[in-house]
């Protein structure tokens, strides 16, 4: 169903990006992207034509920061049932985890979508049910229609969403990394539409291409990418039209517009960016965890929290640096035993380069 | 995070807003279809639960034909 397999199409789009002879440098911000590239060697292949592509802070988990967490284990710890998507509870908090405090006891459960906490909060009335929202554009209307439904007084929501044009935008002013082109995300582009994008290439002549992926979405964006920069163009193309389209969802813009403003949020890595995140509106504060347990979550206020010693997903996250380059990867730091949330999640670039490559392969 | 799967609606219930998607590999799940406009037989991306948009499988198919083109002009530009 839907798949987009065509070896001799691959083949012809390296051999076209090959004729163009470039040494470039461009960065994709999803999770999706980076499993594509590695597992079928995309990176090695494109390397050989003189391109470079990194991940930069598109990892949900990844960029959640660890204040978050540790809202979340206060609350657990305090008597409320938790629930998050699977990768979460594996983040390391500055001495727990979700799961370490659910070995303890304590009330922490996985679910696969916001839908499956809004059940837990209805068959059990008698609890606090909080659900840790995270996730960009794609999964923000998931919380907004949910929110919109109005759900038992005892859901409420921890709100870690964050959103993409501006992280972007935060990542170019920090002028850190030479980016040549940037491949944005399918999914939350199904979302938010191809329009977002517009002033990135406007204000910093970087050209944009929306990518699917299926690793000829993605040899075909970095082609499209190419041609823009052999052209002396920079703007924002769609290679994944079979499902992107420039206006984007409007019906699920319009449930994050009713539900959340935009607020400044800061990202695992970098500082606080402005206008990348999303706020619940006052209509909904009642849903609001920070809001409801402020008490319970007072003893934070005046905290400061560092990222885990020797870590440096903060690093990987803003595309400066690799897996490969952090001494802890691979030895200390694995999949069972994770340091930071790249190597936790499954769209962590660390994760990805450690399940994929040749000697970890059981 | 942001992995979205392509399924076939095969039983909706349009005023609670939920469908059963068929993922073609014997896997059928619920999924909250309020954010689309969708009809029985549709396919859908599905996100956390939630269909995010309608798909097309003729575009699928045009889109490598398309690429093909794309290819052998040189481009949009």
């Amino acid at each position: 169903m839907f798949s987009l397999r065509d070896k001799k199409l691959a083949r012809d789009i390296v051999i076209e990006i090959k004729k163009l002879d470039v040494n470039l440098k461009f960065m994709h911000v999803c999770g999706t992207h980076q499993d594509t590239l590695i597992k079928h060697g995309l990176d090695v292949l494109l390397k050989e034509c003189g391109i470079e592509i990194g991940q930069g802070p598109g990892c949900p988990v990844c960029v959640t920061t660890q204040r978050e967490i540790e809202e979340m284990l206060i609350l657990a710890q305090k008597g409320k049932t938790v629930t998050t998507f699977g990768d979460m509870i594996n983040v390391p908090g500055e001495k727990q985890s979700l799961q370490s405090i659910r070995t303890e006891g304590y009330d922490v459960r996985m679910v696969y979508g916001i839908d499956d906490a809004v059940s837990i909060a209805e068959t059990n009335r008698d609890k606090e049910v909080v659900f840790m929202a995270i996730g960009f554009e794609t999964t923000a209307p998931t919380t907004a229609s949910v929110l919109l439904k109005n759900p038992p007084s005892n859901f409420s929501i921890l709100c870690c969403h964050r959103t993409i044009p501006y992280a972007l935008k935060a990542l170019l002013d920090m002028g850190e990394i030479k980016i040549d082109g940037l491949i944005e995300p399918g999914h939350v582009s199904t979302i938010i539409g191809t329009r977002p994008y517009e002033f990135i290439s406007e204000d910093y002549y970087i050209p944009q291409v929306v990518a699917g992926f299926e690793p000829i979405d993605i040899l075909m964006a970095v082609w499209m990418l190419v041609k823009q920069i052999k052209n002396e163009k920079a703007y924002i193309q769609n290679e994944y039209i079979r499902v992107v389209k420039d206006e984007g969802n409007v019906k699920a813009q319009m449930a994050i517009n009713e539900v959340f403003k935009p607020g400044d949020i800061k990202w695992r890595g970098f500082p606080v960016i402005p206008q990348s995140g999303l706020v619940l509106r006052k209509k909904f504060e009642k849903y609001d965890a920070r809001k409801k347990f402020a008490m319970d979550l007072d003893v934070l206020k005046k905290r400061e929290f560092k990222d885990p010693k020797g870590c440096r997903c903060g690093e990987l996250l803003r595309g400066i640096s690799s897996p490969h380059e952090c001494p802890l990867f691979g030895k200390i730091c694995k999949p069972e035993k994770p340091v930071g949330p790249c190597m936790v999640s499954i769209e962590g670039s660390c994760n990805i380069e450690y399940r994929y490559s040749e000697k970890n392969k059981k | 995070m942001c992995l979205a799967i392509p399924g076939k609606i095969i039983e909706i219930d349009n005023e609670k807003e939920i469908a059963i998607i068929d993922y073609g590999d014997g896997t059928k799940r619920k999924a909250n279809v309020n954010l689309v406009d969708v009809k029985l037989g549709d396919y859908v991306l599905v996100h956390a639960g939630f269909a995010i948009e309608k798909l097309n499988e003729k575009e699928a198919q045009e889109t490598l034909d398309l690429f093909r083109e794309m290819l052998s002009a040189g481009g949009y530009n």
